[in-house]
């Protein structure tokens, strides 16, 4: 008797009304590409850190460059979401420790000059010839300043590269994940998801590129790694969900039956990750490999990831429960 | 602080640094860049008072005016309607003010049929002289009483009175005849004085209210709706009986969802309890009476047994609220409605609820109806009317309404179409129309677009292009409320005041005031003499210098008051009644004398059948029916109408909420497409809609082709023997799914159907 | 941005604020009367006029609730706004510092610190707050402009039933406080932790 059966509300504001939709392609490109770039610093740095020589093929020892073009790229489409655009500024005369909006902007500059060393370092002396032909006199002096630092301290540098992509990853995640408002974003296990997420399409990225074999394998072997992370992390989130009081079980439930199941199953978890798997370990044993199919499903599965999330999230709301 | 800048930069990297430092430089540490509390900066140069038009209760306001331009308007504190607040259409007066739509210049019918938009742009030279022209024909041809003016609103004042000195008694308005006429008829027998408006009722002190259709909160009269919260707020108790769980059925607790149609019954089996009982104030009615016994014998067989069959509401709750509405007394008030046009049989049901309330005793008590006083300023000087008005032509099939006591919209409409009137020839030749869209207003469209095709002349005066205005030969753009001028005319209430309509802002494009138009059209007719005034500032204030009463204030504060009076028992007012027996009338031997029943007798009214539903309207809080569905500050909360229809009846129909539908009507005719709004708030035997919408003039840019217009579907009326009133809710439809889409999902079309959520 | 129609103040809270006490301790707060409120939306339209809310949007509103089944049927009606929390989720996750809490612990948007970055929209469990098309995110300033100077908030200076009651709440005798003592109320969605300063009196 006492069920709802009727709610209207006047407000019909653009953006919020009926649902909430205020981010779309632009942040899920934006955390996407984050979670990627974040992915190559971990791995670029851990594959040094590992084998203690720099990288073997000439495009790997790039992708540092590449990567903050790709973060670069990623900082546009944020910027294009700004409403306020010429006040975009405005991050950087304030720090709120409590606003992972703010650690980001914080870490999004900071990432830049950790991504320069670490690219300079990894140049082989053919490419460091060619990058002094290239530099106008006036910065010569600088850059050799750079080339110095970057190999004087290395190790730093590569750990450094680890810590800033570790925080990068997890702070994509924490950003959805810190606004309790939104119930389907309230775990804490968004953060350590996305980073897992980052590092299996870092990986990805950097497996269509010509690589050492050893290298190849490595990468595999850690992409793996980071599938079979992700979906433990998924399959907590929803466990999260489903065994916490009303409001959990009714974000499971947008996953477990309701309306984004049909794609979060089949884009993300099957396509994205389960069949990807499948192949590594095929071609860990068959040896056949699959050079092309594999990362293209990962970086699909990785932006259907954060697309649904972000979708999904924003629809979540305390107002739509049941 | 400058020392931590330094180690800042010492100790972190830089990026870090830069990140303390940014910090710092917001800076609450060094007041540069400081929280701001911005004003948005609405507050007017200028506060000038005035008084509402966006409805009809006239409530103070308060407009700030800056740069020239009216920023926002405020509920009057010192204003006795209003008390500082508004309702939301008080508000709204910038979006009438400032709406694009307006009418600015005047406008000469080209060519073509009536109802075709074929004008030009003319001067008001050529506007006036030519409604002149016509004017002075018909008079010399046909006479002046076939002349008419259908008149709504404050600014109507100054047409009334150039119609008087022209000759005819033709004066009239729909609020009469197709609102609340049989409700002044009813109380007027009864009691010998009618409620008016504002309803002189004292809802802020009754224990209990007593609403039949009346949807107060829904109907937004700022004053009535204030008394009705503050009753709730000090625990008085409402019974509702309305087919639909209106917002005053949500407060209530009693609601009693009637069959429509058999109101009646229920009101006699009420009394029939209550005097059974022995529940009512015996020495009020001893003292105050006459009939009693009549009205006992009358209502003997009405029993809340038989109610039930009629009204479907069971006897146990029909006993039940008749004990807890007397128990209340005599702050126990029966609310008179006030569109009572129903049913045709809608005088006897006023008067049964006005018998109730005198057997409650609430007349002239406190929490019941009281009796009011007003200030009186002096009549400005002008010359009686030479021409001695005919008697008013509204009654063209013979048949004399013995109790009307205004003129018949409905009855002018037909006397306008030849053929009908009876005695000598000619029909009504000219209509003056005045803020009254007598096509969404006049219930049987075809009829009033038969009248309107045989008239010699249709002047409209008005703001917007309504509908009428679309059939108009001559279109003159009054200025709005807040431009202009108006009588000044007190107003009856609890307490005296008087309160002045002044110009906020000059008016805009071409428009002029009413006082103006009135003027120079007198001028034109060669009677000037009945307009001497050279403004209505200077008409206003020479009055109330007249009347001794203090203008500066009036112009400053809005309002004057005057000695306050008793108003009710309980303050020391004697009770009288300017009836023939000088007491409250149960029985009307009046009614008797001209043959019709004295006292209300019950009548079954048709119901619809299966797959029919009665066509029931009503009002949105936002919304002053068509007059403010243009409005565009208004339409942000409430945009465009919805059919409701009963969850359960939805489903044995197929349809579903949100939907897309067309009514149709018993005679075939359609509804425009409108959205449904599916919900368990309504009986599953009537439909309802608000009021004022389905525009079809393309100069309502805002409004045209949002929602539908019930009025289109009243095709057929019931007409009031006594009061020749016209019931419309006798009127039922079935509800077709309409292919393609209504105008919906506009920018602008929050609320309603497009907000609502889960249908169980 | 026009320097000189805004009133500056300090903020009354964050991080390198002045020491507390240089505002008198409020916490201003609201009372909506869900018994007396009959949804006419005055409070919505004379909040759009007073503070010139774009066409569109609305920064207070009416939330209908039905219940039950025909006949038996009940009702709530809520004239609902920003919940000027206690311990905002917009303040916290706004990176720029524009949302603030200001005296008597408003919340409120500094226009021109503003990146409409939208964390905050996310953030707020109340959706209360929208994009202004000048590109700054807007929202219920409880009319502090008007607050102080003595005036009550638009919404509840129009309110024709009543309903809206504004007052500092750490005022024990203030008109609010008496009505949180007094009456039953509830707060929407109390589970989103953030403390809501507006109460719906049952």
């Amino acid at each position: 008797m006492n069920t709802l059966i009727e709610a209207t509300t006047t407000r019909a504001n653009p953006g919020i009304d009926p649902s909430l939709h205020i981010w779309g392609w632009e942040i899920v490109v934006y955390l996407f590409l984050g979670g990627l770039v974040a992915g190559i610093f971990v791995l670029a740095a851990a594959l040094e850190l590992r084998s203690g020589e720099k990288p073997r093929g000439p495009a790997l020892r790039l992708t540092p460059f590449a990567a903050l073009a790709l973060l670069s790229l990623g900082m546009g489409a944020l910027w294009l979401d700004l409403a306020h655009r010429l006040w975009a500024w405005r991050f950087y005369l304030f720090f709120h420790a409590t606003s992972p909006m703010s650690w980001g902007a914080w870490i999004l500059v900071l990432i830049y000059p950790v991504g320069l060393l670490l690219g300079l370092g990894s140049l082989n002396a053919d490419q460091r010839a060619w990058l002094r032909g290239k530099t106008p006199g006036a910065l010569a002096t600088l850059l050799e300043t750079f080339f110095g630092w970057a190999d004087a301290g290395r190790r730093g540098i590569l750990l450094t590269s680890v810590v800033m992509g570790v925080s990068l990853g997890i702070y994509t995640g924490l950003l959805l994940g810190t606004m309790p408002s939104r119930i389907l974003w309230n775990s804490a296990v968004l953060g350590p998801l996305f980073l897992a997420s980052g590092i299996s399409t870092g990986a990805a990225l950097l497996l269509l590129l010509p690589l050492d074999e050893s290298e190849r394998k490595t990468l595999l072997r850690w992409d793996a790694a980071a599938i079979v992370a992700e979906l433990v992390l998924i399959a907590l989130m929803l466990l999260g969900f489903a065994t916490s009081g009303e409001t959990g079980q009714w974000a499971a439930s947008q996953f477990l039956g309701g309306p984004y199941t049909a794609v979060f199953f089949s884009c993300v978890v099957v396509l994205g990750l389960l069949v990807p798997l499948l192949l590594e370990v095929v071609e860990a044993k068959r040896h056949l490999p699959f050079a092309t199919i594999l990362p293209v499903l990962i970086l699909t599965g990785g932006l259907a990831l954060r697309w649904i999330l972000l979708t999904a999230g924003q629809h979540s709301a305390f107002r739509f429960l049941p | 602080m400058a020392t931590s800048r330094r180690e800042f930069i010492q100790i972190g990297g830089a990026g870090l640094g830069a990140a303390a430092l940014g910090s710092g430089l917001t800076t609450k540490w060094w007041g540069l860049d400081p929280d701001v509390v911005h004003d948005p900066g609405t507050d007017g140069d200028q506060v000038i008072p005035t008084f509402c038009e966006l409805c009809f209760w006239k409530c103070g306001v308060l407009a700030h005016v800056k740069d020239g331009k009216v920023t926002k308007l405020v509920g009057n504190p010192e204003h006795p309607l209003s008390r500082g607040k508004l309702c939301p259409r008080g508000t709204g007066g910038t979006g009438l003010l400032y709406d694009p739509d307006r009418l600015k210049k005047p406008l000469l019918r080209r060519t073509g049929k009536r109802g075709a938009q074929d004008f030009e742009e003319v001067s008001w030279e050529k506007a006036l002289d030519f409604t002149a022209e016509k004017l002075l024909k018909i008079k010399k041809v046909c006479g002046s009483d076939k002349v008419a003016l259908f008149s709504h609103g404050f600014g109507g004042s100054f047409f009334k009175h150039l119609l008087f000195a022209y000759g005819s008694a033709n004066v009239t308005a729909p609020s009469y005849g197709q609102c609340r006429g049989p409700r002044e008829v009813g109380f007027n027998l009864t009691y010998g004085a009618s409620l008016g408006s504002p309803e002189v009722l004292d809802i802020a002190h009754s224990r209990c209210l007593t609403l039949i259709g009346s949807h107060l909160g829904e109907n937004m009269h700022n004053t009535q709706v204030q008394d009705f919260a503050q009753m709730i707020a000090k625990g008085g108790q409402l019974v509702v009986v309305d087919p639909r769980f209106s917002t005053a059925a949500g407060k209530a607790r009693y609601w009693l969802p009637i069959r429509p149609g058999t109101d009646l019954a229920l009101l006699l089996a009420w009394t029939h309890v209550i005097l059974n009982e022995g529940l009512y104030d015996r020495d009020y009615v001893e003292k105050n009476a006459t009939g009693l016994e009549e009205l006992r014998a009358h209502v003997a067989d009405k029993t809340p047994e038989w109610a039930f069959t009629e009204t479907t509401i069971a006897p146990s709750t029909i006993v039940e609220t008749a004990r807890f509405i007397a128990g209340s007394r005599p702050a126990s008030l029966i609310h008179p409605g006030r569109h009572v046009t129903w049913y045709g049989d809608d005088v006897q049901r006023s008067r049964a609820i006005a018998i109730l309330n005198a057997l409650l005793g609430s007349w002239g008590r406190r929490g019941g109806i009281f009796v009011p006083t007003q200030m009186s300023v002096p009549k400005y000087p002008v010359p009686d009317y030479s021409e001695k008005a005919k008697a008013a032509q509204d009654h063209p099939d013979g048949v004399i309404y013995p109790f009307a006591e205004e003129v018949l919209s409905h009855g002018v409409c037909d006397a306008t179409v030849p053929g009908r009137i009876t005695g000598k020839g000619c029909p009504i030749k000219g209509w003056i129309v005045y803020g009254s869209n007598l096509l969404q207003a006049l219930p049987q469209r075809k009829n009033v677009e038969e009248a309107i095709q045989k008239l010699d002349l249709l002047v409209t005066i008005d703001v917007l292009p309504a509908e009428i205005v679309g059939y108009a030969d001559v279109v003159l753009p009054e200025a709005t409320y807040l431009e202009r001028w108006d009588d000044i005319s007190p107003v009856p209430w609890s307490e005296p005041y008087l309160a002045i309509r002044q110009q906020v802002v000059p008016p805009m494009y071409e428009s002029k005031p009413g006082w103006w138009i009135a003027k120079e059209l007198a001028k034109r007719l060669d009677l000037g003499q009945y307009f001497p005034w050279e403004s209505g500032e200077q008409l206003v204030t020479e009055r109330l210098k007249a009347g001794g009463h203090d203008v500066e204030r009036l112009r400053t504060k809005g309002v004057i008051k005057g000695t306050p009076v008793p108003v009710r028992t309980d303050e020391g007012l004697e009770l009288t009644f300017a009836t023939p027996s000088k007491k409250i009338e149960l029985y009307s031997k009046r009614m008797a004398d001209a043959g019709l029943p004295p006292l209300p007798p019950y009548t079954r009214h048709e119901q619809p059948v299966d797959g029919q539903f009665r066509l029931l309207f009503g009002r949105t809080p936002t919304h002053t029916f068509g007059r403010t569905t243009n409005n565009r500050f208004l339409s942000e909360v409430y945009s465009e109408n919805e059919v409701w229809l009963n969850a359960k009846a939805a489903k044995e129909q197929g349809l579903a909420n949100g939907e897309v539908v067309t009514l149709v009507n018993q005679d075939g005719v359609r509804s425009q497409p409108v959205k449904l709004k599916v919900t368990q708030r309504i009986r599953p035997d009537c439909v309802f809609v608000v009021h004022g919408y389905g525009h079809t003039n393309p100069g309502l840019k805002f409004a045209k082709g949002r929602g539908m217009d019930d009025q289109t579907l009243v095709t057929r009326i019931a007409i009031d023997p006594v009061a020749g009133t016209t019931g419309m809710s006798v009127n039922f439809v079935t509800i077709e799914k309409t292919a393609g889409t209504a105008a919906t999902d506009r920018p602008l079309s929050p609320g309603g159907a497009a907000a609502s959520r889960a249908e169980a | 941005m026009g320097a000189s129609s805004e009133a500056v103040r300090r903020g009354g809270a964050g991080p390198g604020d002045e020491p507390a006490g240089a505002l008198p301790h409020r916490r201003y707060a609201m009372t909506v009367d869900t018994r007396q409120c009959v949804g006419c939306k005055a409070c919505v339209l004379a909040c759009k006029a007073e503070n010139d809310v774009p066409d569109g949007f609305c920064r207070d509103w009416i939330v209908e609730e039905i219940r039950g089944e025909f006949p038996v049927l009940s009702a709530e009606i809520r004239s609902e706004r920003c919940n000027h929390c206690t311990d905002a989720p917009c303040v916290k996750n706004c990176p720029t510092g524009a949302s603030h809490v200001n005296e008597g612990g408003v919340v409120l948007v500094t226009h021109h610190k503003c990146s409409g970055c939208k964390a905050c929209i996310a953030a707020c469990p109340y959706d209360a707050r929208f994009v202004h098309p000048e590109g700054y995110v807007d929202k219920c300033t409880f009319c502090l402009h008007r607050v102080q100077k003595g005036l009550s908030p638009a919404c509840v200076g129009v309110c024709p039933t009543g309903t809206l009651t504004f007052g500092d709440a750490s005022d024990p005798e203030s008109s609010v406080a008496q009505l949180l003592r007094e009456r039953r109320s509830k707060v929407n969605h109390p589970e989103s932790g953030a403390g809501p300063n507006v109460h719906f009196l049952v």
